[in-house]
């Protein structure tokens, strides 16, 4: 209670400051949402993250009026897509004359700490899944409905539904066993330098994270907060359409969302955020 | 008149190097820090065009990494790279001109991207578009474009 009252008042100088510069960001701030979910920013970076000592959540870079409207569910944006993720798992769609809800029943009951495990190893498939891989191998195969788009409004917002199932719980993903070599191969796409600009994820977000980039203030590009509302675009955006983002802006060519390497280069960055709690659907500018 | 330039490039064979007019990337004769003596263009550099490319955000964007108190009156600079404020205090014009075209022959795996380079990237793209590059990639900025980079870059002296 008291850290609350104490952050509201740097939120308050954080906002005068503001006026002056548009990108500062009150990195002291403690992220509590709803009053009630205290969330983990700062933590001492998982050991197979090299080359950090602590892992630190996007929001803390953001500016104190993006931050403040992550931190009550009537000023966040993404809860819209979250109401509109539950209208869909209610919907009957397909052959199969199946909702989610069929097999689901209570996504508050069935998905609680589904989001933070994953990307993870499906034993039967023989594969990594992402969320998005598993949502839509549910369509496909459970009900016999159309894939949702991999980066689409409606993806975005079953994700955001299932993560917000999550909130609060530490990301917790799996690196050994049959998931390894998918996680090395995302590591190693991590720290290659592509495109023109010949600039790897690292050289932004574990080199620099904390400094501007023009306006930009570089985060550590953790994906905790995903599916994240950006007011920018003013709709939920998801890890691989931010990934795809990022490459282009590197002068490369991207690979494509639901790729291979995007599946592994998820579970691998997944993996640095491991410790941070679960934040989706996060507010960014 | 046809026989003047041709005679010019012939003197410039003789004398060992092989000046295209500009010099290609693959051409440039770096020194071992990383300096680059000749002009690659023969032309004197513009200052003034130098000073947009280093703003423009589809050329040098330079700003995006540096602070430059020169330009305080174009909004938000940087922090990625040093202050470039007294570079000409620093640096000869040679050596801003490989720094400029190839940072990473100064600067050991340095971030600075390279803006006169043509070929060795992994995975190029057609700009910023996302799709790959199609056919050979210029190099981002031209030769005279580092020439006008590098004239600015002398003016900032503290
Ligand atoms: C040229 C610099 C640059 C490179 C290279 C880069 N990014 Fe980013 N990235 C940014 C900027 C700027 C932002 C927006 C501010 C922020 O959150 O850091 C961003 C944001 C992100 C975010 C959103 C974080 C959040 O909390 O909302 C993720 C995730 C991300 N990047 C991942 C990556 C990955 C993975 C790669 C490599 C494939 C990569 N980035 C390469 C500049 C870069
Ligand atoms: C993505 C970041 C980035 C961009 C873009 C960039 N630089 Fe740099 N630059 C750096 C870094 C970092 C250094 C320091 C060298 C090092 O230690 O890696 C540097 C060093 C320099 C230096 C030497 C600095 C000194 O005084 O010691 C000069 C001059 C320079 N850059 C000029 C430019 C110009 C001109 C442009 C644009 C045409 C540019 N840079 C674009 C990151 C960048």
């Amino acid at each position: 209670m008291t850290i609350h009252v104490a952050t509201r008042a740097t939120t308050g100088i954080a906002l005068a400051a503001g006026l002056a510069f548009a990108a500062t960001a009150d990195e002291t701030a403690n992220l509590i949402v709803n009053e009630e979910i205290e969330m983990v920013t700062h933590t001492a970076a998982p050991a197979h993250v090299e080359n950090l000592d602590e892992i630190v959540s996007g929001w803390v870079f953001r500016s104190a009026e993006t931050q403040s409207l992550q931190m009550d569910d009537f000023d966040n944006p993404g809860m819209i897509f979250v109401d509109q993720g539950m209208d869909q798992w209610n919907e009957v769609a397909g052959t199969a004359g199946n909702s989610c809800a069929t097999c689901h029943e209570d996504v508050a009951v069935t998905m609680a700490g589904v989001r933070s495990v994953y990307p993870k190893w499906n034993e039967e498939a023989g594969e990594v899944r992402t969320l998005a891989m598993q949502i839509n191998d549910c369509r496909e195969n459970q009900m016999g409905a159309e894939p949702y788009k991999y980066t689409g409004g409606e993806m975005a917002n079953m994700e955001a539904l299932i993560s917000v199932q999550s909130r609060g719980m530490p990301v917790d993903v799996a690196i050994d066993g049959p998931v390894q070599a998918t996680w090395e191969a995302g590591k190693e796409l991590y720290y290659t330098r592509t495109g023109q600009l010949e600039l790897s994820c690292a050289n932004c977000h574990e080199d620099n994270y904390g400094n501007m980039i023009r306006a930009d203030h570089l985060s550590q590009g953790q994906i905790n907060g995903f599916p994240v509302y950006r007011l920018k675009n003013a709709k939920l955006n998801t890890a691989h359409a931010r990934f795809k983002g990022c490459v282009r802006d590197t002068r490369a060519e991207t690979y494509k969302p639901g790729s291979d390497e995007f599946v592994a280069l998820e579970l691998y960055v997944a993996s640095r955020g491991n410790g941070l709690s679960v934040e989706a659907p996060s507010v960014r500018n | 008149m046809r026989l003047i330039p041709t005679a010019l490039a012939v003197a410039a064979l003789a004398t060992g190097a092989a000046f295209a007019n500009p010099v290609k990337p693959a051409e440039i004769q770096f020194d071992d820090y990383g300096a680059i003596a000749t002009s690659l263009t023969g032309v004197a550099g513009d200052a003034a065009n130098g000073r947009d490319v280093m703003i423009t955000r589809s050329k040098g964007n330079c700003v995006a990494c540096h602070a430059v108190t020169a330009l305080a009156d174009i909004p938000f600079h940087g922090e990625v790279g040093p202050t470039l404020d007294g570079a000409a205090d620093r640096w000869g014009e040679a050596d801003l001109r490989g720094l400029v075209a190839n940072a990473k022959m100064t600067f050991e795996g340095t971030i600075m991207p390279a803006f006169y380079k043509g070929s060795g990237y992994i995975r190029p793209g057609d700009g910023y578009t996302g799709d790959a590059a199609v056919g050979e990639l210029p190099p981002i900025l031209t030769a005279q474009e580092i020439e006008d980079v590098v004239a600015y870059l002398l003016t900032l002296k503290e």
